[in-house]
């Protein structure tokens, strides 16, 4: 029976776009090609680590939503493990609540892409950007 | 008897009116911990990273687990310090 996991690794600050889209192609692929499937991505993009890691004090991280068989999790440890461009990694099973507070979040991301985008688009007309700005902020403080 | 109810004060009794802890997950319904938010887990660290006591936060022993479990997840992925001085 498939179980919902959630992975999120730590690539090199030293990659290129293109190599850290290899990186996470690599193991999108692997996860599908081992019988798994993906339910979401998200890139965090470049972000200031709390603390050095190997000497670097930032990184790229990426986050994997995935169904798969509870024993390819430690395949793909061990992936991340040989992989010299990965700094750290974790991997951790949903429970349902778990599942239920990554569609929130998802939904709450989706929304919060769609809420600035109008905004953007009309910066001339001043009160209209009052509006979206007020519709904006609840969605926010929903998210804690 | 009577001479009781006149006793009189200089300085009117401090009388503590303290506000009842509550946990905070119970009371806004909040069922999972997330790792990946360490501005919310900043909530229930100290200045120095270390987790504040439940005797502080006030959180059910329930809820205390689980924010213990995602400040160590947060802290292995480099999210939260392990040590530090002015985290706030």
């Amino acid at each position: 029976m498939l179980k919902q996991y959630e992975t999120v690794f730590i690539a090199t600050p030293v990659l290129s776009d293109a190599q850290m889209k290899e990186a996470v192609a690599k193991y999108t692929d692997f996860i599908k090609s081992n019988g798994g499937e993906i339910v979401y991505e998200e890139d965090w993009g470049l972000k200031q680590l709390a603390y050095p890691i190997q000497h670097k004090t930032s990184g790229f991280y990426y986050l994997i939503e995935f169904k798969a068989e509870p024993e390819f999790v430690a395949n793909l440890e061990i992936q991340y493990k040989r992989d010299e461009r990965i700094l750290r990694f974790l991997t951790v099973a949903l429970d349902k609540d778990a599942v239920a507070y990554a569609e929130h979040r998802r939904e709450m991301k989706a929304a919060k892409k769609n809420a600035p985008a109008p905004a953007a688009e009309a910066p001339k007309a001043e009160e209209v950007e009052d509006v979206t700005e007020y519709d904006v902020e609840p969605v926010e403080t929903k998210e804690d | 008897m009577a001479q009781n109810d006149n006793v009189r004060y200089l300085n009117p009794p401090t009388v503590e009116v303290r506000k009842k802890k509550y946990c905070r997950f119970k009371k806004a319904g909040i069922k999972y911990v997330d790792y990946k938010d360490p501005e919310f887990l900043k909530k229930f660290l100290n200045e120095q990273g270390k987790i504040l006591p439940r005797r502080i936060t006030g959180t059910s022993l329930k809820f205390q687990r689980k924010v213990a479990q995602a400040v160590k997840r947060a802290r292995s992925l480099a999210l939260l310090p392990y040590v530090t001085d002015l985290l706030k």
